[in-house]
C-alpha cells in the first residue's frame, strides 16, 4: 500500500515541479508576485492562527469565536478611523489610535467570551465547550450585523504608500510590505514573551499540566485569560491589516478568515506555536500559487481539501506532537 | 501547624476521605501509610486545595484554609510534590525550577536557592538545559523535590517519593529529605506505601485504610506494632 502512495506522491510532485519550473522561467516577476502575495496572506493567517493554537494548547478547545474577534478588531479600527477622519485628525495619529483601539476592544471581547462561554464549562465534556464556541461565534456575528450593518463598508487604508518603497511597488504594495514586517515583529515579540517571561513560562507550564501549575502557585484562570487576551491582540492586528489590504469589511469576514487560519493551525500542528506560523505560511503560499497558476475560483475548495487531507494522513500536523504526547 | 479536622472528600459519589484528623507540628517529619486506594493522595490534594473538602476544616498556622484555591495555599508556604512527580515535560530542568519559584521575586535569593538544590542533586546541574521529560525516573523525583524547595516551603508534602525508583536512589532521596528537615527546619509530610522506609524516616506516623485513619503513634512504635508488621511490613 505504502509504495503506491509514494509513487503517486513522487509523480504529482514531478509534474507540478516541471510545470512550476517552466512557469517560473517563463515569467519570473509573476512568480515573485504570487510568492509575496502568498507570504502576505500567510502572515495574516498566522496572526489569527496563533490565537487558535495557543487556546487549544492551553485548554484543548477550538475557539470558533476567534474569527469574530478578528472581525471586531477590523470593525473597531474602521469606526475609530472614520470618526477621527471626520474630525480631520492627522493620518498617522489615526492609524495608531485605530490599531490601539482595535487591540483593546478585541482583547476585551476575547477575555469576556472566555469568562462567559468557556470558563463555566471547563470541566464539562469537550463537546459542550465546542458548541458554546459556535454559539458565541454566531452571536457575535449577528450582534455586529445588527449594531452596524449587513452591507460591506469601505475601509480606507490606514497605511500610506511609502516613498522609499516606490521602486518595488509594482511587485508588492506598501500595505503588503507593512503586513509582512508587522507580522515578523509580532512573532518575534510573542516568541520572547512565551520563551523568556514569567507569564510566558507560566503559560507553557499550564498548557502542560494545570494541576501541577496550580500546585506551584500559578493562578491557572488568570493564565488562561491572558492566553485569550494575547491571541485576541494578534488577531486584531491581523484584522486591521487585512482590512487595509482588501479595502472593505462586513460582519462576516471573520468566518472565512477564521476557518482558513484554523486550517493553517491544524496543518502546522494545533497546539504548536511554530507550527501555526509554518502552517499559515505554507497554506498562504500554496493557495496563492494554486489560484495564480490553476483555478482562481477554487481557492477555498483548495484550502478545505488540504484540511481533509491532513486530517486523513497526518492529523497531528507538520510540527504537532503525537496525540499520546499531548498534555 | 497544619491541622486537618474531620475532613470529608468526595469524587462524585465516591467517599474518598471519611472524616480524617491529622495534626502536623512545626519541624516534624510525619508519615501517612496505607494501601493503594486508601486515600493518601486525596489527603494531600485536599490539603493543597486541588480537590475540595466537602466537610470538616483544614487549618494552617491558625488560619482556616479549607476553601482557599490551590495557588493561595502555595502562597502560605504549603508545597506539594505530587504522585508521579508531574515534571513539565517540555520545560527544561532550569525552567522547571523557575516555575517552583514562580511566586517569588527575590532574584538573588532565587539564584542562591537554585545553587543550593544543584548542590543537593549535582546531576540536575549537568542536565539544566535538558527537557524535563527526558530525565530518568530518579532524576525526575530529584527535580520534583528541588522544584518544590524553590517555593521555600514551610511544609513540604511528598506523595510516594519512592515510587518506581531503584533502592539506591530511594536511599539517596530519603537522606536528602532528612537533610532538608534538619538543615532548613522544613516540616515534612510524607505519604508512602513503603511503610518501612516512611516510618523509619518519620517522627510520627498515621495509618490509613479506606479513607479512615486507623492508627497513629510515633514512627518507632508503629514499626514494632504487630498489626502493622503483618499488614504493611510483610514480616
Ligand atoms: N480523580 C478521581 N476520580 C474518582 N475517584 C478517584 C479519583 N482519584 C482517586 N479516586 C478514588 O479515591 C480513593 C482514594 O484514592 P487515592 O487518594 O488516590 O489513594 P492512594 O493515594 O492512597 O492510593 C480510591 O478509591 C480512588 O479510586
Ligand atoms: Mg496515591
Amino acid at each position: 500500500m505504502r509504495w503506491i502512495y509514494i509513487t503517486i506522491g513522487v509523480a504529482i510532485t514531478g509534474v507540478l515541479g516541471f510545470l512550476g519550473i517552466r512557469e517560473v522561467v517563463s515569467d519570473p516577476v509573476y512568480f515573485l508576485e504570487l510568492l509575496l502575495g502568498g507570504l502576505t496572506r500567510g502572515s495574516i493567517y498566522a496572526l489569527i492562527a496563533l490565537g487558535y493554537t495557543m487556546v487549544y494548547g492551553i485548554i484543548q478547545l477550538i475557539n470558533f469565536a476567534h474569527g469574530e474577534i478578528y472581525m471586531i478588531g477590523a470593525m473597531t479600527a474602521l469606526i475609530v478611523a472614520s470618526v477621527l477622519g471626520l474630525w480631520g485628525w492627522n493620518a498617522g495619529v489615526i492609524a495608531i489610535l485605530a490599531v490601539v483601539f482595535a487591540v483593546v476592544y478585541s482583547c476585551a471581547y476575547g477575555f469576556t467570551v472566555e469568562k462567559i462561554a468557556y470558563k463555566p464549562l471547563r470541566n464539562a465534556p469537550r463537546l459542550s465547550a465546542l458548541i458554546s464556541a459556535i454559539g458565541m461565534s454566531l452571536f457575535l456575528q449577528n450582534y455586529v450585523m445588527l449594531a452596524q450593518t449587513p452591507e460591506f463598508m469601505p475601509f480606507r487604508s490606514l497605511i500610506p504608500d511609502f516613498a522609499f518603497w516606490e521602486p518595488y511597488a509594482h511587485i508588492m504594495s506598501s500595505v503588503e510590505l507593512t503586513i509582512i514586517v508587522t507580522t515578523v515583529i509580532v512573532m518575534v515579540l510573542l516568541g520572547i514573551l512565551i520563551k523568556f517571561t514569567r507569564i510566558g513560562k507560566a503559560m507553557r507550564a499550564t498548557a502542560q499540566d494545570k494541576v501541577m501549575a496550580a500546585l506551584l502557585g500559578i493562578n491557572v484562570n488568570q493564565v488562561i485569560s491572558t492566553t485569550f487576551v494575547v491571541g485576541s491582540a494578534t488577531a486584531a492586528i491581523g484584522g486591521v491589516l487585512i482590512a487595509c489590504h482588501v479595502g472593505q469589511i462586513n460582519f462576516f469576514i471573520g468566518f472565512l478568515a477564521g476557518l482558513k487560519a484554523f486550517i493553517a493551525a491544524v496543518l502546522g500542528g494545533i497546539g504548536s506555536i511554530p507550527g501555526a506560523v509554518l502552517g499559515s505560511l505554507v497554506l498562504g503560499i500554496s493557495e496563492s500559487f494554486f489560484t495564480g497558476y490553476f483555478w482562481s475560483e477554487y481557492e477555498d475548495v483548495f484550502a478545505f481539501s488540504i484540511l481533509v487531507i491532513i486530517l486523513i494522513f497526518r492529523p497531528s500536523g507538520i510540527l504537532g506532537k503525537h496525540e499520546a504526547q499531548k498534555v | 501547624m497544619l491541622k486537618l479536622k474531620d475532613v470529608h472528600t468526595y469524587y462524585g459519589n465516591i467517599h474518598a476521605l471519611k472524616g480524617i484528623n491529622i495534626e502536623v507540628t512545626e519541624g516534624e517529619v510525619i508519615s501517612l501509610i496505607g494501601a493503594n486506594g486508601a486515600g493518601k493522595s486525596t489527603t494531600l490534594m485536599t490539603t493543597s486545595g486541588v480537590v475540595p473538602a466537602k466537610r470538616g476544616s483544614i487549618e494552617f498556622k491558625g488560619k482556616d484554609i479549607t476553601h482557599l484555591p490551590a495557588d493561595e495555599i502555595v502562597k502560605l508556604g504549603i508545597c506539594q510534590v505530587p504522585e508521579g512527580r508531574r515534571i513539565f515535560p517540555y520545560l527544561t530542568v532550569a525552567e522547571n525550577l523557575d516555575m517552583g519559584a514562580f511566586l517569588r521575586n527575590d532574584t538573588d535569593q532565587i539564584k542562591s536557592d537554585m545553587d543550593y538544590v544543584y548542590g543537593l542533586f549535582p546531576i540536575l546541574a549537568n542536565r539544566r538545559n535538558q527537557a524535563g521529560g527526558t530525565l530518568s525516573g530518579g532524576e525526575q523525583q530529584m527535580l520534583a523535590i528541588s522544584r518544590a524547595l524553590m517555593c521555600r516551603p514551610k511544609v513540604l508534602l511528598l506523595d510516594e517519593p519512592s515510587l518506581g525508583l531503584a533502592p539506591i536512589i530511594i536511599k539517596q532521596i530519603f537522606s536528602i529529605i532528612k537533610k532538608i528537615n534538619e538543615e532548613q527546619n522544613t516540616t515534612i509530610f510524607i505519604v508512602e506505601q513503603n511503610a518501612n522506609l516512611a516510618l523509619k524516616a518519620a517522627h510520627r506516623g498515621y495509618v490509613m485504610e479506606n479513607g479512615v485513619i486507623t492508627m497513629t503513634d510515633t514512627g518507632e512504635n508503629l514499626l514494632s506494632n504487630e498489626n502493622i508488621k503483618k499488614a504493611y511490613l510483610g514480616i
